[in-house]
């Protein structure tokens, strides 16, 4: 078997990432999950988060997305995005001034529907926020 | 017979016209290409999607409480026709064949007693629509692609149709757009987008092997996270087919236009220089008769 997963990360306007690694960990809706050669065949969908990939042990790129899903088989792994950026691109003043114009949103919110969607980007704000401050090791 | 004047000054025009023209030809041909390169970037996510919503789908549909997204709301009486048409004209047939499209369908559903409405995504479609579906146009999306068609556009799009469906404003969506076959060739299609039809090709496509997967949460939840997000597919990829189809039809409009111009050109040619000719040989004429009177 072979001792890499082919990852790919597809976007709706282009392939944004595709190589072969050692193991990547994705932000599944119910917890993240790290796929390494031979995982069980797999669809899930994709929280807010970042998504690591590592080779030799280390991880060598993390990339935030805003949600999608994932189809893992044995050798592979496609995880579809609408919006992914590298971590490292992120603006912190930026991602926190997205969160306060989130908060707001939220409280201005008229209805229940537009308060959800409102709800729904301050969850994605946040978790951009996350992903800049959370230290790598 | 007009003056050599009239004649030059004629066929100066047409060159101008042909001149741009072509320019206009060659800058839908750069543009096609972008089209098409964006066409076919977008097709892995598309196709996977389309893959595992199929054999999704297949499994979840017979069962009771699917997605209204995918099973209906039950009625077919209120009917949502989004017509795709550029923003420009100058590009041949493209706009009024998605137009006639458009329009028999709409009348075919007025017949059958339907409630009508249509949204207009490019201006074109408007103007056309306007005057025999006047009071059915619930609204008009103009300038989008420019100056490139991003997902969030179509997101936009998506999102608004998905809120009506939300509201019950209406039962069956269907799209008409033009699929781009080549640069001379594009189907017009129309396409039901609500409730969610998987296509013969999908069917076909779908992988027997996907039943052996584990779901992470249930199938269903899985379901209602992935349609709301095809329907935004599903529109992008419409406009993108559009947007090629576009060029391409404007390519050959202009390629038509410019050769038409060109032989324009050589026929006034010839009848400029037959007339060139005949002013000079009266010319001779009067000369020699005027000699031999003396």
């Amino acid at each position: 078997m072979a001792d890499t997963v082919k990852f790919e990360l597809v976007s709706p306007e282009r392939l944004l990432f595709s190589a072969d690694v050692e193991s990547v960990v994705v932000p599944g809706t119910e917890g993240d999950f790290g796929v390494l050669p031979g995982h069980a065949r797999l669809i899930s969908t994709v929280r807010p988060g970042v998504i690591s990939v590592f080779q030799n042990g280390k991880v060598t790129d993390r990339i935030f997305v805003e949600g999608g899903f994932a189809e893992v088989t044995a050798t592979g792994c496609t995880v579809l995005a609408e919006h992914a950026i590298p971590v490292a691109e992120i603006q912190r003043d930026k991602a926190q001034q997205a969160i306060q114009d989130a908060r707001e949103d939220v409280e201005d919110a008229k209805d229940d529907e537009t308060r959800k969607e409102a709800q729904k980007s301050l969850e994605v704000a946040e978790a951009r926020l996350q992903a800049v401050d959370v230290v790598v090791y | 017979m007009p003056s050599l004047k009239d004649l030059k000054v004629r066929i100066n025009s047409v060159k101008n016209t042909q001149k741009i023209t072509s320019a206009m030809k060659m800058v839908s041909a750069a543009k096609l290409r972008r089209a098409q390169e964006q066409a076919e970037a977008s097709r892995p996510y598309a196709e996977r999607m389309e893959r595992v919503l199929a054999s999704l789908a297949a499994s979840v549909a017979d069962r009771d409480g699917a997605p209204a997204l995918l099973a209906g709301t039950g009625k077919d009486q209120v009917h949502l026709i989004v017509v795709m048409t550029s923003d420009r004209g100058l590009c041949g047939a493209f706009n009024s064949s998605i137009v006639r499209q458009a329009r028999r369908l709409a009348r075919d559903l007025r017949r059958n007693g339907k409630t009508l409405k249509i949204l207009c995504v490019g201006r074109k479609g408007r103007d056309q629509l306007r005057r025999e579906f006047g009071s059915e146009i619930i609204g008009t999306i103009e300038g989008v692609g420019r100056p490139r068609l991003s997902f969030d556009e179509a997101a936009t799009i998506a999102s608004r149709i998905r809120q009506m469906f939300d509201h019950d404003e209406f039962d069956v969506c269907t799209i008409v757009y033009n699929k781009f076959k080549s640069a001379i060739t594009q189907i017009v299609t129309a396409q039901q987008l609500i409730p969610f039809a998987p296509g013969g090709a999908a069917n076909e496509n779908a992988d027997p092997e996907l039943a052996s997967y584990e779901y992470e949460p249930e199938e269903d939840a899985i379901l209602a996270d992935l349609l709301p997000r095809n329907v935004g597919m599903q529109i992008y990829r419409a406009l993108l087919e559009n947007a090629a189809s576009e060029q391409g039809a404007r390519m050959s409009a202009m390629d038509s236009a410019t050769r038409n111009a060109g032989d324009m050109i050589n026929r006034m040619t010839i009848t400029y220089n037959r007339t060139r000719q005949a002013y000079i040989t009266k010319e001779l004429i009067e000369i020699i008769s005027g000699a031999e009177a003396l």
